[in-house]
């Protein structure tokens, strides 16, 4: 019973702390890898709750993609990042009185709330115990939710799209394939067959006569 | 010593206000600005997986995928208007953005 206990305040620090070091960290690479580190701590809370799947998945979106895709901008963006963080100690009396104001609110929700009663009679769908949690998540989610997993696959389509519409740009210096150029090409357009006479060559080229 | 609803949704409770602490601290840095709303994203998932397992309903974790569906495709629509407005201006301070009005 103590070590489920001990591995979540592990997670759990190192989650917050590796937060705090996202948000106050002076270079943004550093940043970045705090948040995967601040992620791979979170799938561990996940799993840790029983959750394994999402756990899985937060590692390979967030880490696999999300945050390489952050630092590839990072580095590719040739940035000054250290006037980008004057204002840090203008900002902070602000932003401590607006997060200190949240952290309150939040802190009366999670000390005053109770769990209505009634709630386990309006399950939408219980967790079954005798499949794993992939599985079970798929009995659902393929089933029940069909239509939210495809509307997801959409925006997941929709943002795929305009993030390469936005960033693709042609060069005018960059020869490319025209494709329809090429099929109308006929044996007219490539080559001209002139009869040379023999010893002169080519000089006269217009002059020569033309091969019918 | 068993770790209840309560105290994931503690930990939760406090990655949303590091994340909104974030965007307040670094008001210029759109980049910081980014991963902090991830990691309110992540907050959010906290808590429904948290309100899933310990209720015993799945759905709040089908719902948390769709969030982390959507926290990618932002993510990446994000980082691109970033490079696009980078290559624009030369820089990606947040206070020039409102010059592109117009």
């Amino acid at each position: 019973m103590i070590l489920p206990a001990l591995f979540f305040y592990l997670f759990a620090a190192v989650c917050v702390a590796s937060a705090v070091m996202v948000i106050v960290s002076r270079n943004p690479v550093h940043s970045v890898l705090f948040l995967i580190l601040a992620f791979v701590n979170a799938a561990g809370l996940f799993i840790l709750m029983g959750a394994e799947f999402l756990g899985m998945i937060l590692i390979v979106v967030y880490v696999g993609a999300v945050a390489v895709l952050f630092l590839f901008v990072i580095m590719m963006l040739d940035v000054d990042f250290v006037e980008l963080r004057e204002g840090f100690i203008q900002y902070l009396p602000v932003g401590i009185v607006i997060g200190g104001i949240f952290m309150f609110e939040l802190l009366l929700v999670v000390g005053a709330w109770v769990i209505n009663p009634q709630v386990a009679k309006t399950i939408t769908a219980a967790i079954p115990t005798n499949v794993s949690n992939t599985e079970a998540l798929g009995l659902v989610l393929y089933t029940k939710y069909i239509h939210y997993f495809q509307l997801a696959g959409m925006v997941l389509l929709v943002a795929m799209i305009g993030a390469i519409v936005l960033t693709l740009r042609h060069k005018a210096n960059v020869k490319r394939q025209n494709i329809n150029v090429q099929n109308a090409r006929t044996p007219d357009m490539a080559m001209a067959l002139r009869r040379v006479t023999a010893g002169q060559g080519l000089q006269d080229a217009d002059a020569a006569e033309w091969v019918k | 010593m068993t770790i209840g609803l309560g105290h994931y949704l503690a930990v939760g409770a406090i990655l949303f206000t590091l994340g909104i602490l974030g965007i307040f601290l670094n008001r210029k840095n759109i980049i910081v600005i980014l991963m902090s709303i991830e990691l309110i994203l992540l907050s959010v998932n906290i808590n429904l997986v948290a309100f899933s397992t310990f209720l015993g309903d799945i759905v709040g974790q089908v719902f948390a995928l769709l969030v982390l569906t959507v926290a990618a495709a932002e993510a990446a629509i994000g980082l691109a208007v970033l490079v696009v407005y980078f290559r624009n201006r030369g820089s990606i301070a947040v206070e020039d953005v409102n010059l592109m009005k117009g």
